[in-house]
């Protein structure tokens, strides 16, 4: 379903050049989960972040549903409606009640007419159990309650892939459980999902194959029981033995 | 407060009903305040309009330049080149260039040529104020909505714009009140506003109190009630913030 090959990113600071993926090939199928560990400074968020271009990779190709997306005749808008994102810092639209941020998007591209999207919205937010929330502002929400629905407007697309940029790490340890267990539920449900995250108990659950960056390079991929208890790389076992 | 006593007699509270009527009832002379006030108002509110489209259009032009630096080069330029000009000469030399300049030979009312002259300055205040308040809106409000599927434009129309536009609407309001103020300079181009009304009256009866006062009066009222319906935009804006 995604193709990477070869990608790299160089970020142009005043202070120079500085090259945070050096290289990455990875094929991501249909269904599958990833999930993507490493240090702070690994590159693994600007990885996550090339596959939607929210970066724009300075070489290399990303293949996306067989076409490659990294080109400028790509239509980025498109390409964007079938990967929902989850961002670290949930970025609802504070002006907007629940309800609209989950049906904005569907709306305002004419996917579906306002009536539709109030029905599947408000039948998303039932699965999560948000639906009394609808009429609220995200500034009354709590931040597992906040992510929940930021996963649910990603979801309103309805995506092909859902990219997840450390969701859990801006939240109160007591909330992190709600928001991965809504995860585990979409995973159960077959979505294809990459996610960076720090939560290795996550990792050894659901994943289907784990990536350990450093250094913008992919060092070590196994399926999670390999990865966590037969570690290869120096550098992982050194990571591991610190998180675990 | 001394030299306040002096400057007005404490008989002038007595003979006050007297000045009253010199200054408004005789001769017709409240007409000078109330087709006066007319062009104030006309005057404030069609430059207002102006200010905001130009504003909004340069805000735009600069961002998307500061945003990619390759996109909108010469517009940018240009729109450089009127905020430093327009922040850079005092009004009233404006006013003055735009009617005895600009206009020189087109016969136009002085009002339009006020209308154009305050609303080209308000806009280059009010760009910047724009500008910051797109500014201020979150980086990652921007990647959601691109993330979702949405357009640049759209983006920016439905999620960066409301959340800007709240974000400055008291730099703003204040914008619209100093531009009230400032259409009191318009008499310098025979404009018959506001100031120039209670002017008028005061050279005809000699009383520069009742006629200057009554001025003042009028300015202010209009300040309080401006500064109370923003506030009550204001707070319905912010309803969102409620916790």
């Amino acid at each position: 379903m995604i193709t990477v090959k070869n990608l790299q990113k160089t970020f142009h600071t005043m202070n120079g050049d500085l090259a945070v993926l050096k290289g990455i090939d990875q094929t991501i199928a249909k269904g599958e989960k990833v999930v993507v560990v490493g240090p702070s400074g690994s590159g693994k968020s600007t990885f996550l972040r090339c596959l939607n271009l929210l970066e724009q990779p300075t070489g290399g190709e990303i293949w996306f549903e067989g076409t490659q997306i990294n080109r400028p005749d790509c239509n980025i808008n498109l390409l964007r409606r079938k990967m929902g994102m989850v961002f670290q810092h949930f970025n609802l639209f504070p002006h907007l009640t629940v309800l609209s941020n989950i049906t904005l998007a569907p709306v305002t591209l004419k996917l579906k007419t306002q009536e539709e999207a109030v029905n599947q919205a408000m039948q998303l937010l039932k699965r999560i159990g948000l639906a009394d929330k609808a009429k609220a502002y995200p500034a009354q929400l709590s931040g597992g309650q906040k992510q929940r629905i930021a996963i649910v407007r990603a979801l309103a697309m309805n995506p092909d892939v859902m990219l997840f940029d450390e969701p859990t790490s801006a939240l109160d340890p007591e909330m992190v459980g709600e928001v991965l267990g809504v995860m585990k539920e979409l995973a159960a449900d077959g979505m294809t999902m990459v996610v960076v995250t720090h939560e290795m108990g996550f990792a050894r659950e659901v994943a289907n194959r784990v990536l350990f960056m450093d250094d913008g390079r992919v060092l070590e991929e196994a399926g999670p029981k390999e990865f966590f208890e037969h570690p290869k790389n120096e550098r992982l076992k050194d990571f591991l033995s610190k998180v675990l | 407060m001394n030299t306040l006593l002096t400057a007005l007699p404490l008989s002038y509270f007595s003979e006050f009903p007297q000045k009253f009527y010199e200054s408004f009832i005789e001769k017709n002379r409240y007409k000078y305040i109330v087709t006066g006030l007319e062009n104030t108002l006309l005057i404030t509110v069609f430059a207002v309009l102006v200010g905001i489209v130009l504003g909004t259009l340069v805000a735009l032009i600069r961002v998307s330049h500061q945003n990619n630096p390759k996109k909108l080069r010469v517009l940018n330029a240009i729109a450089s080149i009127y905020l430093t000009v327009i922040r850079g000469t005092p009004m009233v030399v404006q006013l003055l260039i735009m009617w005895y300049i600009v206009f020189q030979s087109i016969n136009v009312d002085p009002i339009f040529a006020a209308i154009l002259a305050f609303g080209i300055n308000s806009g280059a205040y009010v760009a910047e104020v724009i500008r910051s308040g797109i500014q201020s809106v979150d980086k990652g409000q921007v990647e959601a909505g691109r993330s979702l599927g949405l357009s640049q434009r759209d983006t920016m129309v439905k999620i960066v714009f409301p959340q800007a536009l709240k974000n400055v609407l008291p730099a703003i309001g204040n914008e619209f009140i100093a531009l009230l103020k400032e259409t009191s300079v318009a008499g310098y181009i025979a404009i018959q506003d506001l100031t120039k009304g209670g002017d008028t009256i005061r050279s005809n009866t000699y009383d520069p109190y009742t006629s200057l006062m009554t001025v003042a009066l009028i300015y202010l009222l209009i300040v309080m009630g401006l500064t109370a319906l923003l506030g009550k935009l204001e707070r319905r804006l912010h309803k969102s913030d409620n916790r």
